[in-house]
């Protein structure tokens, strides 16, 4: 049964099983554990970069190429939703067109730059992703109609999604409100996307893209066209970031370039991939988690540090709280050096 | 090769055009100066980047970090010579940038070096680790530089010699644009002379086309490779010190946003040829700001354009590289 | 007996995944022309990338003029006298045909007599001097290969397939270039295809199969004895005849 759900694609670590339990369970009962809005928050971002980390894990780790478009998909996903609440009202009809919209665009864009750029080479797609991103994230801050520019979106949710919604009272001292109801939607379709995920790469589909990952010359000499392969690969992870941002514009309310677009975020999630472990899908889980609470915990450990070191000039500076992507980056860069599997890789060794 | 001149006369072609579509010759001359500026500016900041990837196919994602670098080390130096940059000389004024220049230019060609020994020699021919290993580069080196300089961005103002503008009648030209498309030239001629002229030149030449049997013919091409290596680190400096001056700010983003087009510049021209990228950066810059003049709205978008225009005209870039 | 100029010891290579050669042992004496024959796939070229270093010998030992030269990096076993054309010729195509042979003359600028000598039996390379080499033909190409390894002297030439779509009255030429040059200063070690070309200028021979040595020997002998031709380089080489 647990084998059929995970695809066959088992931890095997009893370490990791325990985080990845541990992670399972915490997001579950997070509202009754860590009650109050902004713990829900971060719970409910946890989720959805889980997803967000594990579908660009398809094309880092699985696929082996690298792409920095994908938060554009991700804010592709994220507008969809977010511009249809915001003219079509607050109902579940412009929810679904949204995320139609969303869908059908980040797939046909997708489709496009791979077709364009996956022929030639890892670097050629990298550097086209980058370029149209930074255009992209550029064109969403100018077309402030459509988007609203740099402040982005404000918009209602629907009715049952809201915290004025109620179905009881309290349970455990939580208030039974829509907020709750939106959590748990947020959780439900991110465990759902993250088992499709462990699905595909699993299938013989997952194993043609390993094959051109190792040798695309021995693959396209075995047959297997890797163009398709790869842009397909590229599809469906541009279709899944799309729909965690949507899930996002569904959760948070409001919808903004530094949220969706920006490339901080893009550089968020190649942290946790790659810090995580790239291709075993579990990393990217495990990174999505440690980054979200880094961002929000390290902080406060670097404080301590930087507080004991005040009036050693540079030295503070280098453990000031705002510097923690610095560290993040240092342990990036030697993952990839010593730690190409990551924390994943690492667990399962020590079995 | 050398005898494609088709992707040169784009050049041309692209200001001829453009000249009906603004009307006014005043604001055409004064366009099409500071297209040219940008874009021999983007040219400094490309040409060692387009060269490292043609000889040993490496392609460093972090070279932002460098133009970055270039431009606070510059800004550095000015501001501590604020009294010769505001001096109502263009003595003063050259002898404060001067010293700026070449400390960008230094402080970045050194980054250059132990960049190219830490962060890319353990992953050579390794694209994957390569692309990822220099992009964890340029988020250290971005954090370190607000460990450094502080988080907040820093203004700078030309020195006096270099503001304002040249009138010629109704036409008005930016001084500073001058500077930026002189120095870009020379920086050009120099390249020029020395791929075409010099001993060294022709190693450069050939190791991009084939450094395995440039190795076979007994030169060790790693020795070249970290040489250029410095080099375009160097000029990227350069450049990032002049854009800094352009802009007139200075913030830590800077390197990873000019990057961008950097990027898209070496792509247009076909990696590893700097005839390429130098026609590039010029489609570039002269794009841009014609396209800003026209249509403010999608002047960035323009850029993505122009690339898969050339794209679909030649899949490899302007001039593509004659591989082994 | 002397030592050979170039030695090789159960030298084994892999590209990739793929076991090429499998202990390939054979001598090269100094002076005189040994031909490296073998059917399509025996590892020749293989050989001549290990010997120079573009592919590393994953066991064995390769020693040049008594020293072991397996572990040198490829531009100091260049730099030791040993000079490679490869089947591909891998001219560079960008640079000029001058400027091809400058960069081959490594200590410094070409001697104009030697120079007179290749042009006087490649006649198209002086013809062509300032032309982009990519321009060029294929034989001229090749012309341009073997005039890069011989612009100065070497002591030791691996050359691929010299003659490979080349015309007869260039290979005619070819011929009186590697027969001056073997009595001369340098050892060459050519691979071969065509047996009627390495039957007239080789000295001794060498036969791979199967990425090993199978057979060594003078030529005449190898010349003489179709029965082990006919084994050794199957019956696709009688055709070439």
């Amino acid at each position: 049964m647990l084998r059929s759900i995970l695809s066959d694609d088992l931890p095997r670590s009893r370490w990791l099983a325990l985080a990845l339990l541990a992670i399972l369970v915490g997001l579950a009962v997070a509202p009754f554990l860590f009650p109050g809005a902004k713990s829900l928050n971060v719970a409910a971002k946890i989720c959805v970069f889980i997803v967000l980390a594990a579908s660009f894990d398809l094309l880092l780790g699985y696929t082996g190429i690298v792409s920095f478009a994908h938060t554009m998909f991700f804010g592709i996903g994220a507008y969809g939703v977010a511009i249809s609440l915001t003219r079509m009202g607050a109902g579940w009809d412009a929810v679904a067109v949204g995320t139609v919209a969303g869908l059908v665009v980040a797939i046909v864009l997708a489709t496009v730059i791979g077709l364009f750029s996956l022929r030639v080479r890892t670097i050629f797609f990298a550097m086209i992703t980058l370029a149209v991103a930074s255009a992209f994230a550029i064109l969403a801050s100018q077309l402030s109609d459509l988007t609203g520019g740099e402040d982005g979106l404000n918009y209602r949710l629907p009715a049952v999604l809201r915290s004025s919604f109620s179905f009881g009272d309290t349970w455990f001292g939580v208030r039974l409100n829509g907020r709750l109801l939106d959590y748990y939607l947020v959780y439900g379709a991110s465990l759902v996307l993250i088992l499709i995920l462990l699905r595909i790469v699993n299938s013989p589909f997952g194993s043609v893209l390993m094959a051109i990952r190792e040798n695309p010359f021995r693959a396209e000499a075995i047959g297997y066209r890797t163009v398709v392969y790869r842009t397909i690969a590229s599809c469906i992870a541009a279709a899944t970031a799309a729909l965690a941002g949507a899930l996002l514009a569904l959760w948070s309310s409001q919808t903004n370039p530094d949220t969706t677009l920006s490339f901080d975020i893009m550089v968020d999630i190649l942290l946790m991939v790659v810090i995580g472990g790239m291709g075993t899908m579990y990393g990217a889980v495990i990174g999505a988690v440690l980054l979200v609470f880094a961002q929000n915990y390290l902080q406060d450990l670097l404080a301590i540090a930087n507080k004991a070191l005040v009036g050693v000039p540079l030295l503070a500076n280098l453990f000031h709280p705002d510097r923690w992507l610095l560290w993040l980056g240092v342990a990036f860069i030697l993952c990839v050096y010593f730690f190409p599997t990551g924390i994943v890789g690492r667990l399962r060794q020590k079995r | 090769m050398k005898r494609d001149w088709l992707p040169l006369l784009l050049i041309p072609a692209l200001m001829i055009g453009a000249l009906p579509l603004i009307g006014s010759p005043a604001s055409w001359v004064t366009l099409t100066v500071a297209g040219l500026a940008m874009g021999l500016m983007i040219f400094i900041m490309a040409s060692g980047l387009t060269l490292t990837f043609g000889l040993m196919d490496v392609l460093n994602f972090g070279h932002g970090a460098f133009i970055a670098v270039g431009a606070f080390v510059a800004a550095s130096v000015m501001l501590a010579l604020a009294p010769w940059m505001t001096a109502d000389s263009i003595w003063l004024n050259l002898a404060a940038i001067g010293p700026a220049v070449l400390a960008a230019m230094v402080v970045s060609g050194v980054l250059g070096l132990a960049f190219e020994r830490v962060i890319v020699r353990p992953v050579y021919g390794q694209h994957l680790k390569q692309i990822l290993v220099t992009t964890g580069g340029l988020i250290v080196a971005e954090q370190l530089l607000k460990v450094i300089w502080g988080p907040d961005q820093i203004t700078l103002s030309r020195p006096t010699a270099l503001r304002g503008a040249f009138l010629f009648g109704d036409v008005a030209i930016e001084k500073y644009r001058v500077l930026a498309v002189a120095v870009g030239l020379v920086v050009f001629a120099a390249l020029a002379l020395t791929l075409n002229r010099t001993r060294i030149g022709l190693l450069i030449r050939a190791g991009v086309e084939n450094g395995e049997m440039v190795e076979a013919l007994g030169y060790r091409i790693r020795r070249l490779f970290v040489g250029v290596f410095v080099v375009g680190s160097a000029l990227a400096g350069l450049g990032g010190a002049m854009w800094g001056l352009y802009q007139e700010t200075v913030t830590a983003a800077i390197g990873a946003q000019v990057a961008v087009l950097v990027f898209i510049v070496i792509i247009i021209g076909g990696l590893g040829s700097v005839g390429g990228c130098f026609v590039g950066a010029l489609l570039v810059g002269l794009t841009a700001n014609y396209i800003g003049f026209l249509a403010p709205k999608v002047a960035l978008g323009s850029n993505i354009l122009l690339m898969a225009l050339v794209l679909l005209w030649r899949p490899q870039g302007l001039y593509p590289v004659a591989k082994r | 007996m002397a030592e050979p100029l170039l030695s090789l010891r159960g030298v084994q290579t892999h590209i990739g995944r793929y076991h090429i050669l499998h202990g390939v042992e054979f001598d090269v004496a100094e002076g005189g022309l040994t031909m490296l024959l073998g059917r399509n796939g025996a590892g020749k070229t293989t050989t001549l990338r290990t010997i120079m270093g573009m592919w590393r010998a994953a066991a064995g030992e390769i020693r040049f003029d008594g020293r072991d030269i397996t572990h040198l990096p490829t531009p100091d076993i260049a730099r030791l006298g040993i000079a490679y054309v490869p089947e591909s010729m891998a001219i560079f195509a960008d640079l000029t045909v001058q400027e091809n042979l400058v960069l081959a003359a490594r200590s410094g600028p070409p001697d104009q007599k030697r120079l007179d000598w290749i042009f006087a039996r490649f006649e198209a390379l002086k013809r062509f001097w300032t032309l982009p080499a990519g321009l060029l033909s294929g034989g001229q190409k090749q012309m341009l290969a073997v005039a890069r390894a011989i612009v100065e002297p070497r002591r030791l030439l691996l050359i691929d397939e010299p003659t490979k779509g080349l015309a007869p009255a260039i290979i005619a030429n070819m011929i009186d270039a590697f027969r001056e040059l073997k009595d001369g200063e340098s050892t060459l070690l050519v691979v071969e295809q065509n047996f009627a070309f390495a039957r007239q200028l080789g000295d001794s021979v060498a036969v791979m199969d199967d990425g090993r040595v199978a057979h060594q020997g003078g030529m005449a002998a190898f010349a003489a004895d179709s029965a082990l031709q006919q084994h050794l380089l199957g019956l696709g080489m009688g055709e070439h005849q």
